[in-house]
């Protein structure tokens, strides 16, 4: 068995005395994929802070690679959700695919040849090679976030967060994030943690759910978590979970959990 | 001779008083040496606007600056008042500007309401220290509109000291920077230290307009400190190119302003806004040629 990149050992966190998930533990292997589900406030985005060491947790660990998570960690390649770029940015695709290796370092930078070369593989591989002068902020939504993806494996991740990269986009271009996310896994081994609320574009390839609900938390593959049992004492109320063609249904699921996405560079509590 | 022409030219005769008030090129060889000083003054300040401005368009801060300048404008008229130096009065005010807005104004709209409020204080308060001013008149004007051309030696010295802590500054985070700017989220999970970041920029960004206003006063700083990056973001998107366009832009507009302003009896301001506006015009006029012609609004990009 090989040894998981991502590592958590009773974590805990809590914000004053509001307790986001406790004791958790968990190991993600390589190649493996993870879906984070839950509602908007349960703890999704600050389970991706702390494995980006960027919020310390309140209790236990968490080790990336075996080591403690530290921020700017070039073992993690990071994808968020798309955004709205401004047309105006001073930024073709090739730009931020750069600002991806060694966009965080201090100074002017050099522009060598190695950093170019790394800069076009990482954008051949994810298919944006025609369009890496164009400016990002021209570019369609699927186009940028194929774009982000090279910009999160251009430092060659062992372990890839995504943050609902597929918020905002149509079905045809979600297949297409989706099949980069697990084309890289499956000839990389790149473990991936995959937060999303919606489960069923990534069914098909997602090894086991972690679901974050009101402090709990409940782990398992999807046939243990996605059911009506499990949802419903997770939410303490009835929940009922419905599986139609290939497709899971949850229905129930309080109004107080309505879904929203909270970001990454903001703070998540006072 | 300029009598001669009002006499002899009954057709314009206003006219032609108005422009040669704006415009006077005689004895130009031995103006240029007198301001020799303004032409450095003039050319310091383009690299560094042009600088600066990249990062003002990319962190949409153009009204900040204007929010800044106010709040310098009124240092400034205090210092005027006691007796101190201007540029200590004006560099002053824009600091605590900057710091005020870079600590309550983290979100845009926050930002934008707390400069709203403070604008106007800033600019009355400053009115209120010139309207107790006794001294020249031509120094409370030029404060809000810019000078007319002169900038003496301890003026310039200010002006190179203030710029060599931007440009070192702006040398050590300018990645970081341009990565936060474009994008706060990735960067910070890259490790960038994004809330750092924001309040470093609003100092040197308050010190660049504390040391522009020295020039182009503080209703015109934003010609220097906005467009020139506003012009050139529309005529390329290389993250290179972009910077080096709104240095030559800015740098085009001080000093070519200066020289144009030398032997007439206005300010220097308005040739400086001028030219830096018609730049402007001409960079959005190529960008909707391009677009007319169906290619891709920003298509010119530099090697790499």
């Amino acid at each position: 068995m090989t040894s998981p990149v991502l590592e958590l050992q009773s974590a805990s966190l809590a914000y004053g005395t509001r307790q986001l998930w406790s004791h958790l533990d968990l190991a993600v292997a390589p190649g493996e994929v993870l879906a984070v589900l839950g509602a908007n406030g349960s703890g999704k985005t600050s389970l991706l802070r702390a494995i980006l060491g960027l919020t310390p947790l309140s209790g236990g660990r968490v080790l990336v690679a075996g080591a403690p998570a530290r921020r700017g960690s070039r073992l993690i390649g990071y994808v968020p959700q798309l955004r709205r770029i401004d047309p105006l940015t001073p930024l073709r695709a090739r730009d931020v695919v750069a600002q991806g290796v060694d966009g965080h370092r201090w100074g002017l930078g050099r522009r060598t040849r190695a950093r170019r070369r790394l800069v076009d593989a990482a954008l051949d591989s994810v298919g944006a090679a025609a369009y890496a002068d164009v400016p990002v902020g021209v570019l369609s939504g699927g186009e940028q976030q194929r774009v982000r993806i090279a910009q999160a494996l251009a430092t060659d991740p062992r372990l890839l967060l995504c943050d609902e990269p597929l918020l905002s986009l149509d079905l045809q271009h979600q297949q297409a994030v989706i099949e980069l996310v697990d084309n890289r896994r499956r000839t990389s081994g790149t473990a991936v943690v995959f937060v999303t609320h919606e489960i069923n574009p990534i069914l098909p390839y997602v090894d086991r759910v972690l679901y974050l609900a009101d402090g709990r938390f409940s782990m398992g593959t999807v046939d243990e978590v996605m059911t009506s049992r499990t949802l419903s004492s997770l939410y303490g109320v009835a929940v009922e979970v419905i599986r139609t063609g290939g497709r899971i249904v949850v229905a129930g699921v309080p109004d107080a959990y309505v879904h929203e996405h909270d970001h990454i560079a903001q703070a998540v509590a006072p | 001779m300029r009598g001669e022409n009002l006499i002899n030219n009954p057709w314009a005769p206003m006219s032609s008083d108005i422009w040669g008030r704006i415009f006077d090129f005689s004895d130009y060889g031995e103006l240029l040496v007198l301001v020799h000083n303004s032409i450095v003054a003039g050319a310091v300040l383009g690299v560094v606007c042009g600088l600066i401005s990249t990062f003002v368009m990319m962190r949409d801060l153009p009204f900040a600056v204007h929010g800044i300048s106010e709040l310098s404008f009124a240092g400034a008229a205090a210092a005027l008042l006691g007796g101190i130096s201007v540029v200590v009065g004006s560099v002053a005010g824009s600091l605590v500007a900057a710091v005020a807005i870079g600590a309550l104004g983290q979100r845009a709209r926050d930002r934008n309401s707390i400069i709203g409020a403070l604008m106007p204080f800033g600019l009355g308060l400053g009115v209120l220290f010139l309207g107790l001013y006794q001294g020249r008149a031509a120094n409370k004007f030029g404060l809000l509109t810019g000078q007319i051309v002169a900038v003496d030696s301890v003026q310039l010295r200010w002006l190179v000291v203030i710029s060599v802590v931007v440009l070192a500054a702006l040398a050590v985070m300018w990645r970081p920077l341009a990565f936060a700017s474009t994008d706060p989220e990735t960067a910070a999970a890259r490790g960038v230290p994004v809330r750092l970041l924001s309040p470093a920029f609003m100092l040197i960004l308050g010190l660049t307009v504390a040391m522009s206003i020295q020039i182009v006063g503080a209703l015109l700083v934003l010609s220097i400190v906005c467009t020139p990056a506003a012009a050139a973001m529309r005529v390329t998107a290389s993250p290179v190119l972009v910077p080096v366009l709104s240095v030559a832009f800015a740098t085009t507009s001080t000093v070519g302003g200066i020289l144009l302003a030398l032997g007439g009896s206005v300010p220097v301001s308005p040739f400086i806004t001028t030219i830096s506006f018609v730049i402007y015009a001409v960079c959005r006029g190529i960008a909707a040629l391009r677009t007319h012609r169906g290619r891709q609004p920003v298509p010119l990009s530099a090697e790499r």
